[in-house]
């Protein structure tokens, strides 16, 4: 049995996890972070699983991820490069097609195609979706302020949040209407939301995407509205809500950032699965791992969701009962599943012109609200969606270190897959059935699409759960409802990183700012591990 | 190879395949989702056609909606701060319009033929403004952007070429008043309107038109110093007649991400179209009456004659204890004037009460390096420049 002692001791290798690791090891700090897998990168990974294809297992496209932590850990020196999308379509069943483009005029004629109206309301739409964008975008890298508390720093805290509200010019300079405005996207449904603007089902079921994906939420519960924003509040170089892909899928982003933290003298180490906190007098002092060893540390980094952290790996004795309450009643509910799949050639699809640029993102097939609130129906019921909403990109069109020449790689993210399966649960059997179905729905519309399948991968909630570490196959490590987000996240008291065991802090997606391939969670945790530690912190984050 | 038609990244025009003929350059830019040139050959030359001949600018692109229905009169009354209810037949009259906090939207013109037909030409698309407004009145909107080609005929020789054309006439035909013909066996609407603040017309008329008339105007001005015009000669014309630019030189209230860059009719010297005493209510009447009232604008836009030959572009505006109190939207040296002029968004008392001593910081690139000069501005009426030549009845003819 090895005896190991570290300044920090980071649990689990996943995007967020690394970059509070690559910031406390550039502060100086002698950092090891502890993983489970063979490989690294938690949901922000690349794997070959046929030879010759890389998959992005899980995460697949990039918008999230803070520039200013790009920045700070000098992504690009280890190889990280950010390709923007061309366009996005839904494919429709009468052989037509709604697309969006980078060009905002190129997308203003498209629309235009199915509603004269809906082209115009897409022009308010996108300023009022950016006003929100920009109300939202500075707080992603504040620590929430506690409004129970009267230390100076949370009543700081809670004044500089409310400033982004109130406070002239650059801020927004927001008039009451905005505020009404803010706190009625914060809690409506999607689908209220777009009513607002737009009357065509082909524009709203196009836009409602963004609102349902990775959500245990339908169209037309409330707080979906919130969910769009959350995915439109990241940038491809300063353009708003674009997204791209990540060169080498999204594995390279967690490479890149292993790279940065190496070369601050931190360290991975897979093939490592914590399996207990040890604690002594109400202070984490170290970890145990599956294979026997202890490490001890100065400080304990949990980048495990909130329930995995609190109700696994750490003796409920040496938490408050209550705080463990509350964690037991976090809601983080699988919805999603995935499909990577390796083909031989190019599918076509006829409903979208060649050389399209609508072709070159994500492309669906859902066409209205309805039908996206009857797949999240079948997953109430506890099974996967008959006619699912699907977000399926071909990463390989731009990329080109996906696949050999000719070869693509195609992703399908798949909405709504239940964790709890009824009538018995997961099995082999019903996941290839699964894969099947969701295979049978994409031809539909690609007549030569199963024809070049190779191979292909097929990703459960419960594989999402069991292999990567997302508690029920959550892909955000928790629901981004107002009940859980900002002071709340992951609960009330809590929200600062810290956590009740002295010297142990949290970094995962289960904190604020939440999920996605964001980043912020780990570079917010590092700052207060810093703060803590007396340790000045130097960048463009802070 | 076979094109899908459904996807284009931008439209065309039905005048490019004339203008992209004549184009010298092929430097083209995105105006509302249209291609169309910036300059064809030089932008100095193309200025000096509108004042020295004729310059011919392709408008298509410009929004234009048909307003038809027994309520037509009433419903634009409503629309627009103007008083239009006197407004005759075969008129054109210019006008802007607000939302419900008195902020501007744009502005445009309004052709009216009848109490039950009018015609709206503006920056900004406002179909669904025209249709959420129009609820209640018997009218319909039309959007007829795209079924209906446009030209600026403008400059001092634009009406001896207009009646070559086939426009008989034309020299009566007073500013702001507009008169059918039929050319060519087409017909054509002109009206004496335009952006170059000098003598000039606007044509009206059907795409499948606009090929012949572009080819006839052209044959028709060769001797009279025709020239295609692009959008850059347009933005010097036009700063020299004082006119303003939506989302250049103030922010359309609907197009505003940050609410406090909407501006009232007030701070952008366009008081003089709202007519508080209108009989009937407008959009915007009451925020408007209230700002009048208390007199609590913020902003006005004001002319700058500048010191020195350098354009102030893109210039912040200081008082003379260096505080910063407006800037600059747009700004050249006229060649016609061979002055250094600019528009600019100051905040009251600057502009309204305080006229003088106020500088512009000038950024002057000069080979790699900027220049900072410190020009001391003059508040100016941001009518720059209006020739005689402008509003004569007759016009003035070249024969």
């Amino acid at each position: 049995m090895a005896k190991n002692t570290h300044d920090v001791i980071v649990i689990g290798a996943g995007h967020n996890g690394l970059t509070a690791a690559s910031y406390m090891a550039k502060a100086g700090l002698d950092v090891v972070v502890l993983e489970k897998n063979e490989w690294i990168g938690g949901a922000a990974v690349s794997r070959e699983l046929y030879p010759g294809w890389k998959y992005s297992n899980c995460s697949y496209v990039c918008s999230l991820l803070r520039p200013e932590i790009m920045r700070d850990l000098e992504l690009y020196k280890y190889g990280l490069q950010i390709i923007p999308y061309e366009g996005s379509a839904t494919m429709m069943r009468n052989g037509d097609y709604y697309a969006h483009y980078h060009d905002h005029d190129m997308t203003i004629n498209s629309i235009r195609r199915h509603s004269h109206k809906d082209a115009e309301a897409y022009e308010r739409y996108s300023r009022d979706v950016l006003r929100q964008c920009k109300i939202i975008k500075p707080l992603l890298k504040m620590t929430p302020p506690d409004l129970t508390s009267f230390k100076p720093k949370d009543l700081f805290g809670a004044l500089e949040f409310a400033k982004h509200f109130a406070a002239k010019d650059e801020l927004g300079g927001l008039g009451e209407k905005e505020i009404y405005d803010t706190i009625r996207f914060y809690t409506m449904s999607i689908r209220d939301y777009l009513d607002e603007y737009f009357e065509s089902d082909i524009t709203k079921a196009h836009l409602a995407g963004s609102a349902i994906i990775g959500t245990a939420l339908g169209p037309c519960s409330p707080g979906s509205a919130y969910v769009l924003l959350h995915h439109y509040m990241g940038e491809v170089d300063g353009s708003v809500g674009a997204w791209g892909y990540s060169r080498g899928g999204m594995g390279s982003i967690t490479k890149a950032m292993t790279g940065c933290l190496n070369a601050h003298g931190g360290e991975v180490k897979p093939d490592n699965e914590v399996v207990n906190v040890i604690t002594k007098n109400g202070r984490a002092i170290g970890v145990a791992t599956k294979k026997g060893d202890e490490y001890y540390a100065k400080k304990i980094v949990s980048n495990l969701d909130v329930k995995r952290t609190f109700l696994k790996i750490t003796e409920e004795s040496s938490l408050p009962g209550e705080f463990v309450e509350r964690v037991k009643n976090f809601k983080i509910r699988g919805s999603s599943g995935k499909l990577n799949i390796a083909l031989d050639g190019l599918p076509e699809f006829p409903c979208i012109p060649e050389g399209d640029p609508g072709g070159g993102g994500d492309m669906h097939f859902t066409e209205t609200i309805e039908e996206m609130e009857g797949a999240y129906d079948d997953w109430k019921r506890g099974e996967w969606s008959r006619n699912p909403y699907v977000d399926m990109c071909i990463p390989s069109k731009s990329d080109p270190t996906m696949a050999a020449p000719g070869k693509h790689y195609m992703s399908v993210f798949i909405q709504y897959v239940p964790f709890n399966l009824a009538n018995g649960g997961w099995n082999e059997e019903r996941k290839q059935e699964f894969g099947r179905h969701i295979v049978d729905c994409i031809a539909e519309f690609s007549p030569n699409f199963k024809d070049l399948i190779n191979h292909y991968e097929v990703r459960t909630p419960l594989e999402l759960d069991n292999e990567v570490g997302l508690t029920e196959g959550n892909i955000f490590q928790g629901e981004l409802t107002m009940d859980q987000l900002m002071f709340n996240r992951p609960v009330p008291g809590y929200a600062q990183y810290r956590t009740p065991l002295k010297n142990m802090y949290m970094c995962s997606s289960s904190t604020h700012p939440g999920g996605g391939v964001m980043g912020a969670p780990g570079a917010n945790a590092a700052r207060e591990v810093l703060i803590d530690m007396n340790i000045p912190q130097t960048g463009n984050y802070y | 190879m076979n094109r899908d038609l459904r996807f284009t990244a931008l439209k065309k025009t039905p005048f490019h395949s004339r203008t992209s003929l004549a184009s010298r350059t092929n430097k083209y830019y995105n105006w509302n989702g249209f291609t169309v040139p910036t300059e064809y050959s030089t932008t100095e030359l193309e200025y000096t056609a509108a004042r020295n001949g004729t310059s011919v600018m392709d408008l298509t692109p410009m929004c234009k909606y048909m307003i038809n229905g027994s309520d037509a009169n009433r419903f634009v009354d409503y629309l627009v701060t103007r008083d239009l209810s006197q407004m005759e037949d075969n008129t054109v009259a210019y006008i802007i319009w607000c939302n419900e906090d008195g902020k501007v939207m744009d502005d445009g013109t309004i052709f009216k033929f009848s109490n039950t037909k009018f015609m709206l030409c503006c920056a900004v698309k406002i179909y669904n403004w025209l249709h959420d407004s129009a609820e209640g009145f018997d009218v319909s909107c039309e959007d007829a952007t795209d079924t209906t080609a446009a030209l600026a005929i403008q400059g001092p020789t634009s009406c001896s070429t207009l009646k070559n054309y086939g426009a008989d006439d034309l020299e009566l035909l007073k500013p702001f008043a507009m008169k059918q013909y039929n050319i060519n066996g087409y017909d054509v609407l002109i009206s004496r309107t335009g952006f170059t603040g000098d003598l000039g017309y606007e044509l009206w008329t059907n795409p499948a038109n606009a090929e012949n008339m572009w080819d006839s105007i052209m044959e028709a001005g060769k001797e009279l110093k025709i020239r295609p015009f692009g959008m850059y000669a347009l933005e010097m014309t036009r700063i020299e007649a004082g006119f303003i630019q939506t989302n250049t030189d103030f922010m359309a209230a609907e197009d505003s991400l940050r609410p406090v860059r909407m501006r009232s009719p007030y701070e952008i010297g366009m008081g003089w179209l709202v007519h508080l005493n209108k009989e009937s209510y407008f959009v915007g009447k009451r925020a408007l009456k209230k700002e009048k009232e208390t007199g609590n604008s913020e902003r006005c836009l004001v002319g700058l004659d500048i010191d020195g030959d350098k354009p102030a572009v893109g210039s912040v505006i200081y008082n003379e204890k260096k505080e910063d109190i407006g800037i600059v939207t747009a700004a050249m040296w006229s060649p016609t004037m061979k002055r250094n002029v600019a528009l600019a968004s100051l905040k009251r008392p600057y502009g309204i009460k305080i006229k003088e001593n106020i500088f512009a910081e000038i950024y002057h690139p000069e080979e790699l390096e900027y220049k900072k000069i410190w020009a001391k501005c003059k508040v100016v009426k941001r009518q720059f420049f209006s020739p005689e030549r402008r509003n004569k009845v007759p016009a003035d003819l070249y024969e």
